[in-house]
């Protein structure tokens, strides 16, 4: 559908006065990457995102997207399209209006762009609304009418600023892979800023953690999940366990840790533990406890070794680790 | 449920109840009189109460056979027209600028409350003031004309700054640009930021992002401060009279001229006339725009 182009960042920097928001960053997102910005709220892939679209001036660095730099380019001659937070459809235009809008101010005939802007529409199963108007539709219908308007330029890159944020849990689910599926028939890249760790795995090529305006790590989600390099990292990801040990801090994941009864020897590496809360998930058990050197510990263990090794609140335990699982931590 | 129900409907007409009373004792009953007595017969020195259409048949005295020229009562309403068209067209273009500079240029919410009450610094003085205080300005000898005179822009001071229909226009634009400004800025402050953003990401300029985001989305504003500028402008005879030297006939005028005559029935059938070609140049606004769907 359209022109595939890598994106670069370098070092790219924003200040708002005195405090900066994105700090010097280094990225590369190949062409056709499903990225996800992912990050606490105030940790900069919003910022990062609105650079990147055009939204928001570049204080340092530059922003190269295939052999352009765009740094200093109007979002609409950057070959970016932005779906909004809000979704920020035009209240007064109809959907069909809406998804013309961009074709409209280049100047492109009514009957040309509204035919175009049926075939968006049905690309997201929209086209039995094209006469509503935004009000009428709901959440979720919403977004793919902001999808279709966002796309009906041909971008090489679309920038997603917290899409599934403002739909209820369910339909959270059911967009995210309705996203998946638009990104891989269209074959362009996505850049998908969440605070959802779970979103980000799901959907994501490709990860960037941000923390404090800087990348803390990025990968596919299993490098980063495997391999959490920080001690963010491992507690933002989740399922993680982080031990101070005498080697240094180390991440272990909730699923690898075991549960011993108090003065079990194991040879592997442990702490002592008390349990404080033991709650049934389903498809496994999980146990929160207090280590001895003062930090939460979570383990998930299986129902048939719950059933075998019972625990309750209050016991003393040891949670134990194979040290071949545990990632140090910088 | 039925109970809680009945209450709600009693406490929402409690709490309507006060306006309630108020337009009726003072707006309809007022208003029904009026068409009543608009009705009625008079002689030199006083109304007599028997049905009749003098009232409406001496305003329009002459029109028919006057015709192809236009009669008194149509001239005045011609002239009160324009200057309606003219002060309409004017305070919306300053009043739609200044609200879009309040709403999209000033960032502090602060500043743009501070602003805003900058703008109604000139009701802090009556109506009368205000007119007064453009004599000295507009006159033969005024500030405006001595600067022209010594700069040598003209020879001889201008006539027509002052009691003409250009000093109306002027009055009644400095007066109502302010009933423009309010609702348009109203209109405007709720309009989602973000969708001046998706405007600019859709490739659209300024201009464009002006005509077919902005513009229409401050139609409910743009509706009513226009009514309470057309509906004061038709009315008016204080501005007309004082700033046009008393010289200028208007639709207002012409029943402040029948109630010194003690016409009052003609008085009312002139106040009827007016309210119907008020009434109909709103109901023509409303019908630009459906403004109870835009609220």
């Amino acid at each position: 559908m359209a022109v595939q182009a890598a994106l670069e960042l370098v070092s790219v920097t924003k200040r708002y006065g005195a405090t900066v928001a994105v700090d010097a960053i280094d990225l590369k997102i190949p062409a056709g990457t499903y990225c996800c910005l992912l990050g606490p709220s105030g940790c900069g892939k919003t910022s990062t995102l609105r650079m990147i679209a055009g939204h928001e001036s570049v204080s340092d660095g530059d922003i190269v997207l295939g052999a352009t730099n765009v740094t200093l380019l109007p979002p609409a001659k950057r070959g970016t399209a932005m779906m909004f937070q809000s979704y920020a459809l035009f209240p007064h235009l109809s959907v069909l209006d809406n998804v013309a809008f961009a074709l409209k101010m280049s100047g492109v005939d009514k009957p040309t762009r509204h035919a175009k802007a049926m075939d968006l529409l049905k690309l997201v199963a929209m086209d039995g609304y094209a006469g509503r108007l935004p009000t009428q539709l709901s959440g979720g219908q919403q977004q793919r009418v902001a999808l279709a308007r966002a796309l009906i330029t041909e971008p090489q890159m679309l920038l997603l600023d917290e899409p599934l944020s403002a739909l209820d849990p369910f339909l959270r689910v059911k967009m995210r892979a309705e996203l998946k599926r638009l990104q891989r028939e269209l074959g362009i890249t996505f850049i998908h800023v969440t605070h959802g760790q779970e979103e980000a795995m799901a959907l994501a090529d490709l990860v960037v953690l941000m923390n404090g305006g800087k990348i803390e790590q990025q990968g596919s989600p299993r490098e980063v999940f495997n391999a959490p390099r920080s001690e963010f990292v491992a507690k933002f990801i989740g399922g993680h366990n982080v031990i101070t040990t005498s080697t240094g801090k180390v991440a272990v994941r909730a699923d690898h840790a075991k549960l011993f009864r108090s003065g079990t020897v194991w040879d592997g590496q442990s702490i002592s533990a008390e349990v404080t809360d033991v709650e049934y998930q389903g498809t496994y058990v999980q146990i929160t406890m207090r280590g001895s050197d003062g930090g939460d510990l979570v383990a998930q263990i299986s129902e048939a070794d719950f059933d075998s090794q019972p625990v309750t609140p209050g016991e003393n335990v040891l949670f134990g680790w194979n040290p071949a699982t545990a990632h140090p931590l910088s | 449920m039925e109970v809680s129900s009945l209450r709600r409907t009693i406490v929402s007409w409690l709490q309507a109840g006060p306006m309630v009373l108020v337009f009726f004792a003072f707006f309809l009953i007022p208003l029904v009189f009026v068409t009543i007595v608009s009705f009625w017969n008079y002689n030199d020195y006083e109304m007599i109460p028997e049905f009749s259409g003098r009232g409406y048949t001496d305003t329009f005295e002459g029109c028919i056979d006057q015709l192809p020229q236009f009669c008194t009562i149509l001239r005045t309403y011609g002239s009160t027209l324009k200057f309606c068209i003219i002060v309409w067209a004017l305070t919306l273009l300053i009043g739609f600028t200044v609200a879009y500079f309040l709403a999209f240029h000033v960032k502090s919410k602060t500043w743009q409350i501070a602003l805003s009450l900058l703008c109604t610094i000139p009701f802090w003085t009556s109506n009368v003031i205000r007119m007064i205080a453009w004599i000295p300005l507009l006159g033969r000898n005024g500030v405006v004309n001595q600067v022209l005179v010594g700069l040598h822009l003209i020879n001889e001071p201008l006539e027509w700054l002052l009691y003409s229909e250009f000093s109306v226009i002027i009055a009644f634009v400095h007066l109502f640009t302010f009933f423009m400004v309010i609702p348009i800025f109203n209109s405007m402050i709720r309009i989602d930021k973000s969708l001046i953003e998706a405007a600019y990401d859709a490739g659209a300029t300024g201009w464009q992002t002006l005509i077919n985001v902005i513009l229409p989305l401050s139609k409910p504003g743009i509706v009513i401060g226009s009514i309470f500028v057309i509906t004061i402008v038709m009315g008016d005879f204080i501005t007309i009279g004082m700033m046009g030297g008393q010289q200028i006939a208007s639709a207002g005028k012409i029943i402040q001229t029948r109630l010194d005559a003690i016409q009052f029935p003609a008085a009312a059938a002139n106040a009827v006339i007016l309210l119907i070609a008020t009434m109909m140049i709103i109901v023509g606004m409303m019908r630009l725009v459906d403004i109870r769907k835009e609220l």
